[in-house]
């Protein structure tokens, strides 16, 4: 019997063979803490009684979603945050560098094979490099900072092969909102997403992280990618032969197999307000709408600005909608100036923002009211996310939701 | 613990951690603070409502969502005793775990029941219901491990040799 990837990042870790169903204790390659929940990690790990981190370089701290502060009780976080990096010894911080999964990727914290846990659900994201990534509570944090282990019960996997050639106007959005719709939002829970097939091996490390980030939408423990080439270059290293090794066996158990044809694909977007509602942009179009956010771990790196910019080059926003573009990190924003893309989405009436992330968990700007609606390129449509919970959330590819901007109602890309 | 009855409050699927805390109120001080705003964008009034040894009888994927922790300890704060739905989602259920809050999945019990019934819960044996039993499955060990221990915090101090 084979082993799926998940199966095989665990068995590396753990030194022994898994098999779904096993519950393991792992060794900790990575952890991820964001300012939301640092005061209540830290004080956690204080209350449990230790004194040091297991290895302070091992852990990372990630000033996001409340920078820079809008309200005087967000510099709580930052001033406890601050004071726990110095008391412990983390030299990983950063305070203004852009969203936590992104710079867990970009700035090398993550390699193939990695385990690593955060306090935020999207931790997910960095399946895109082939590491099992997921999220956890601050009180479990608090015990991985202490212990340097987690225990697992290894997951079933849904294998999720997708072929042939993606349509123009389709993203990788769409097919991890379509995955999503299909599943249903628990289809996935408590198992790993594993994602092969030509068209996932030919899209780029950031559209398989669009993918990746999305899994929790339907429960997921994880979504695997192979690392391959593009994975290597992405990360800045050469893969050693354990790490192409990542790939799930023909003869693997897997619980489910689904198959796709990437022709098949059309632009979607997730209604109010569950990400599972998902209906083809053609059902909806005709739609007002009074706002678009382009940003977030979802859609808010450099081929997203450009897909948005492509869309929106010589063309102006409409009137009454106000386009939000959010990068997701500081890298991105300088390549983005750097490229022109920034230019020619300003000139077509884009807000441009620090990197941050912004309006997708309903702070640093663009607050919505009863009634409005809004076309967002993250990760969540719940209720009240984005200001009152009468506010309507659809969420759509950069692609779409730059063609939306530019006719203030649902059109297709 | 082993056995108690109360007064259920009946939710639906897909119950988020959005709408369990939302996320402007998160940068409150305290559980205690935030505790009121529990449930506010589907139903405001609720948190105001619950009372001491209520329970929680819901849908399938309770708990879905984000991460925070505070979604199970808000609704430990509130009183409940616990939340018995057809499914978890997989972060709300270790949270909760980790912070002494029972879950009890059924798959029938959501859909034979109304808002303020009575039932009554045996630990890892039924719930009743109007003289109607629900089979429950008990917990894996090394889960009961932590909830006899008091939770994960309490763990991790015997762990280091405090209490």
């Amino acid at each position: 019997m084979g082993s799926t990837i998940i199966e095989k990042i665990i068995r590396n870790n753990i030194g022994k063979e898994v098999h779904s169903g096993d519950i393991v204790t792992v060794n900790v390659d990575r952890v991820m803490i964001h300012d939301i929940f640092i005061p209540f990690v830290a004080s956690k790990f204080e209350e449990m009684g230790f004194t040091k981190i297991w290895d302070a370089d091992k852990a990372v701290l990630i000033y996001d979603h409340l920078v820079p502060a809008s309200q005087v009780d967000d510099t709580r976080h930052f001033c406890i945050g601050n004071a726990f990096v110095e008391k412990y010894g983390m030299k990983n911080i950063h305070r203004a560098d852009g969203i936590c999964h992104q710079l867990m990727t970009e700035a090398g914290y993550v390699k193939p094979g990695d385990i690593v846990f955060g306090t935020d659900s999207h931790t997910t994201t960095y399946g895109c490099v082939g590491a099992f990534s997921s999220g956890i509570g601050y009180t479990e944090m608090a015990s991985i900072l202490g212990t340097g282990t987690l225990w697992i019960r290894v997951p079933e996997t849904i294998r999720v092969n997708i072929t042939g050639k993606l349509p123009e106007n389709v993203m990788a959005k769409d097919i991890i909102l379509k995955l999503i719709g299909d599943l249903g939002a628990d289809g996935a829970t408590y198992k790993a997403l594993e994602f092969a097939g030509d068209t996932v091996e030919n899209m780029t490390v950031a559209s398989r992280m669009s993918m990746s980030n999305m899994a929790i939408e339907a429960g997921a423990k994880c979504a695997l990618f192979t690392p391959d080439e593009k994975t290597a270059e992405y990360c800045g290293i050469t893969l050693t032969d354990k790490e192409r090794d990542l790939a799930g066996d023909a003869d693997a158990n897997y619980c489910t197999v689904i198959n796709y044809r990437a022709e098949d694909f059309v632009p979607v977007m997730a209604c109010p307000s569950n990400v599972d509602n998902v209906k083809p942009v053609s059902e909806l179009a005709g739609r007002e709408i009074d706002q678009v956010f382009i940003g977030s771990c979802t859609n808010g790196r450099l081929e997203d600005l450009m897909a948005a910019a492509d869309v929106l080059k010589g063309k102006h926003v409409a009137p009454f909608v106000k386009l939000i573009v959010t990068p997701a990190s500081r890298k991105i924003y300088r390549e983005a100036a750097a490229n022109g893309t920034m230019a020619v989405l300003a000139e077509a009436g884009a807000i441009i923002t620090h990197p941050s992330c912004g309006l997708c968990c309903g702070r640093t700007g663009g607050i919505l009211t009863d009634g409005e609606t809004v076309i967002a390129t993250n990760n969540r449509n719940f209720l009240g996310r984005m200001g009152t919970s009468k506010v309507n959330i659809y969420l759509a590819s950069p692609r779409s939701a730059a063609a939306c901007a530019i006719a203030g109602k649902i059109v297709s890309p | 613990m082993d056995k108690f009855t109360g007064k259920i409050w009946v939710l639906g699927d897909d119950i988020d951690t959005d709408i369990i805390i939302p996320t402007e109120y998160l940068a409150l001080k305290t559980v205690q603070d935030m505790a009121p705003y529990a449930f506010s964008p589907l139903r405001p009034e609720l948190a105001g409502q619950i009372r001491e040894g209520d329970m929680i009888v819901a849908g399938k994927n309770f708990g879905c969502g984000s991460s925070r922790e505070q979604a199970p300890e808000i609704i430990k704060a509130l009183g409940i005793k616990c939340v018995i739905a057809k499914s978890f989602a997989r972060i709300f259920f270790r949270n909760s775990i980790n912070n002494g809050l029972l879950l009890i999945e059924n798959d029938r019990l959501r859909d034979n029941v109304n808002e303020g019934d009575e039932i009554t819960v045996t630990i890892n044996e039924s719930i009743e219901h109007h003289g109607n039993q629900y089979p429950i499955t008990s917990l894996p060990q090394n889960l009961v491990d932590i909830i006899n221990a008091g939770g994960l915090v309490k763990a991790m101090r015997k762990l280091n040799g405090l209490d």
